[in-house]
């Protein structure tokens, strides 16, 4: 092959760099409860290349057909107000809130956050009493058990969760669920 | 709107559609018949108030509603089967979205208890078309049926238009329910925001009077907006003296025979409309969005300007360019405003403006659009310019396909007037403008409608011409016939060191022989002398005409902004050697993707 005495080839597209750093936050999204809504919502960020690390949705009003979306993505500052943008064009999405944006708003670091998880160990002996006596430390109750497994449910903070998880491991961790993020801003006003 | 008849009245799905449709003011439906949706057709034979005009591929329905709709200003209407009727509609459903055309099309689907089931014919409508529309459904429930096509219109035509598609199951359309007529009751979560924040209008108005290097920046926007709008663009350009430009989707808005416009900016604009961009003080963008075939290389767009940004999608501000003053509202309403305050409070000091316009005729002579003319061969902008010259005094409408003859028909076709130019901007898809001519014809039966196409684009839809032969369409296909996808090949010569892949057609039809055998008419041309009158001809035909326009193969289209350069580093048709084409990209090149 000859190739090294070919051009180099181009594209039109001007691929700016970013400069901006990209920063985790916090999106709470009020939308109709309708079939389809959430595959709009997710669509779009796996369309436009936005990321999402946690989502968590239910219905919130149902007499109004209300479902609230939490969504933890991370983008740069430009980027994240693309996002909140084409978040309101789809039809069914009533509001968009950048819980993150606005605790900046009201001078806190970031808004109220929690998440759920369920945690099975299994093990005997000491393993299995250091397991319980973490939980205890952790404030995780015990929803189910027999002489072999505990199922610990825990909420709080996801680094806690992380850290509770971590924790289990070499203690018989068997499975885990989380919830992902549910989140609202601290203060008296709605979203 | 509504009449008393149709008032909670008891009827079938098909009949609501119907009903739907003239509720709705449709007069045209394009489309093709299927399985999926005979019920409709079965009521569509029992009336004639609403037209079906059956096309020979659903794309083209689709391309035909979008040329009915932009020449119109109505939402186009388009009817097509479950399963391939659906997915044949999704490159013009992604087109109208991109352009912002008003599009509505209804599909039929499986009966509803068969959805899920791979039956025959079936697919995910709603989940295909989902990134394509604007917004969709799939009605379950005969009782909705009326109001999500009422709601399917509004979505269609207000805010920034869009393509929608209203997805109904067999069972539905023979299931009996009542029928509501329109209704102003629009869902709560779907507010867009027409009227411009008024504090804004006013720094924009403050901006502009102090602005010694102005530029207006216009784009489709105006055009959907209505003519009212593109009026008081006129008015704006008028009172304040400042130079105009615009996009490909924009052309028309303002006319190109009025004394401030300087030509379409962009990739392939004119040198006077991107270096006034390069070097103004305050651009205002009306109704555009910073494209990247308008901007060339991001970082060394307009560096010195101030921007002001009018848009009625929240989205378009700060997506690619940095506003200072983001306006968001519909165009015709701002500019409104815009237009008294400027009465109001600015005075238009024209004297300071003289230096820009003094700069402006610098690069003006610069003469960007020239090319050698050739007396034995047909120059395409030559073959444009004299199709301009012949037609400009008649009630014309003009498509496109995609590629340099779009650019050329763009540089050198001038038009007065707005929704006279249909073309496909954003997602540039080859074989748009021959159904979008058809479309236009029909609502525009006594007009002449010309595609100004290639000959490669031209053969994505050339089957309609036999839908243009039935209707009695009498549409004019002006092909620029070179033998090659020209742009494919421009590129390749730019890009990929004059490596022609696959750009060259090696068979071609015979065009006139093609004509006749659709039952319309042929003429070739293939000398410039001859030009004019097989043009005439062409005019005087009451019949679809292929013109095969024999053009110089191996033209390129200049002015161009080659890859990842800035608006003032444009490549101009007399520097533009074989030499400085293959050089056009620089190291830097290199760097992109």
């Amino acid at each position: 092959m000859n190739a090294q005495h070919l051009q180099p080839t181009g594209s039109a597209y001007f691929i700016a760099k970013e400069t901006e750093r990209p920063e985790n936050h916090t999106l709470s999204v009020l939308v109709d409860n309708e079939p389809g809504v959430l595959a709009r919502v997710i669509g779009l960020f796996s369309g436009r290349g936005y990321n999402i690390e946690s989502l968590t949705v239910s219905e919130t009003e149902h007499e109004k057909h209300l479902s609230r979306i939490t969504i933890v993505t991370r983008g740069t500052p430009h980027v994240l107000e693309q996002i909140k943008h084409q978040l309101e064009r789809i039809v069914p999405v009533h509001r968009v809130v950048d819980l993150t944006v606005r605790s900046h708003e009201f001078g806190q670091e970031r808004p109220l956050e929690r998440e759920l998880a369920l945690v099975k160990v299994a093990g005997t002996g000491e393993a299995r009493v250091e397991a319980l006596r973490l939980a205890d430390a952790f404030r995780a109750s015990v929803i189910d058990a027999n002489t072999e497994h505990f199922i610990f449910e825990i909420t709080g903070k996801g680094s806690k969760l992380d850290q509770f998880i971590a924790i289990m491991k070499p203690l018989g961790l068997v499975e885990i669920c989380r919830t992902g993020v549910a989140a609202m801003n601290r203060g008296s006003q709605g979203m | 709107m509504s009449n008393g008849q149709s008032e909670r009245r008891e009827m079938t799905g098909a009949e609501m559609v119907v009903q739907a449709l003239k509720d709705n003011g449709v007069r045209h439906v394009f489309g093709y018949p299927g399985g999926a949706v005979l019920p409709i057709y079965d009521e569509i034979f029992q009336q004639d108030e609403v037209e079906h005009i059956l096309v020979r591929h659903e794309q083209g329905a689709g391309h035909a509603a979008e040329g009915y709709a932009r020449s119109t200003g109505k939402a186009g209407v388009m009817l097509v089967t479950s399963g391939p009727g659906a997915t044949n509609a999704v490159t013009p459903l992604q087109d109208a979205l991109m352009d912002s055309i008003p599009l509505v099309c209804l599909t039929g689907q499986v009966p509803t208890s068969l959805i899920g089931s791979d039956a025959f014919q079936e697919c995910d409508t709603v989940g295909i078309t989902r990134p394509c529309t604007k917004h969709n459904w799939l009605v379950k429930d005969v009782n909705e049926l009326a109001a999500t096509i009422h709601e399917a219109f509004h979505v269609a035509t207000t805010g920034r238009p869009g393509p929608v598609v209203v997805d109904i199951p067999k069972d539905v359309q023979f299931a009996k329910g009542f029928y509501v007529p329109p209704q102003i009751a629009p869902r709560t979560s779907y507010q867009p925001k027409v009227q411009g924040d008024l504090e804004k209008i006013k720094a924009a108005v403050e901006l502009m009077a102090i602005a010694r290097k102005p530029i207006i920046y216009s784009g489709g926007g105006v055009i959907n907006s209505g003519p009212e709008a593109s009026h008081l663009l006129r008015e704006l350009v008028d009172l304040t003296g400042f130079p105009i430009t615009s996009t490909l989707m924009g052309l028309g808005a303002y006319p190109a025979s009025g004394k401030n416009w300087v030509g379409m900016l962009g990739m392939h604009g004119t040198y006077e409309a991107n270096m006034a961009m390069h070097d103004c003080d305050v651009m205002i963008c009306i109704g555009a969005r910073f494209d990247d075939r308008i901007t060339g290389r991001l970082n060394a767009f307009s560096p010195h300007s101030k921007k002001i940004h009018i848009d009625i999608d929240p989205s378009s501000i700060n997506k690619n360019v940095h506003t200072e003053v983001p306006i968001i509202g519909d165009v015709g309403r701002v500019l409104e405003d815009m237009v008294r305050l400027w009465r109001a409070t600015a005075k238009a000091d024209k004297k300071a403006l003289y230096p820009w316009w003094e700069q402006i005729a610098k690069w003006r002579a610069r003469d960007s659009l020239a090319f050698k003319m050739n007396n034995d061969v047909i120059m395409p902008q030559y073959a444009i310019q004299r199709l301009y010259e012949l037609t400009k005094d008649k009630d014309t409408y003009i498509t496109t396909e995609v590629g340099q003859h779009q650019m050329w028909a763009a540089q050198h076709y001038h038009f007065e007037k707005p929704n006279r130019w249909m073309t496909s901007g954003g997602l540039g898809t080859m074989g748009y403008g021959l159904p979008a001519a058809l479309g236009v014809q029909i609502a525009h039966p006594d007009a002449l409608v010309i595609d100004i196409a290639g000959d490669a684009s031209v053969q994505m839809t050339m089957q309609e011409m036999s839908a243009a032969v039935q209707y009695k369409a009498p549409i004019k296909i002006f092909i620029l016939n070179n033998q090659y996808m020209g742009m494919v090949r421009q590129w390749q010569q730019l890009l990929h060191g004059n490596r022609l892949s696959h750009s060259y057609t090696e068979a071609m039809p015979d065009f006139v022989k093609l004509a006749e055998a659709y039952g319309g008419h042929g003429i070739r041309c293939e000398k410039p002398d001859e030009l004019d009158d097989a043009i005439m001809e062409m005019i005087s035909v009451r019949k679809p005409v292929l013109f095969d326009c024999r053009v110089a193969n191996l033209a390129n289209c200049f002015p161009m902004i080659p890859s990842g350069k800035a608006h003032n580093e444009m490549l101009l048709p007399d520097e533009a050697t074989d030499e400085a084409v293959a050089n056009a990209i620089d190291a830097k090149g290199r760097e992109l993707v």
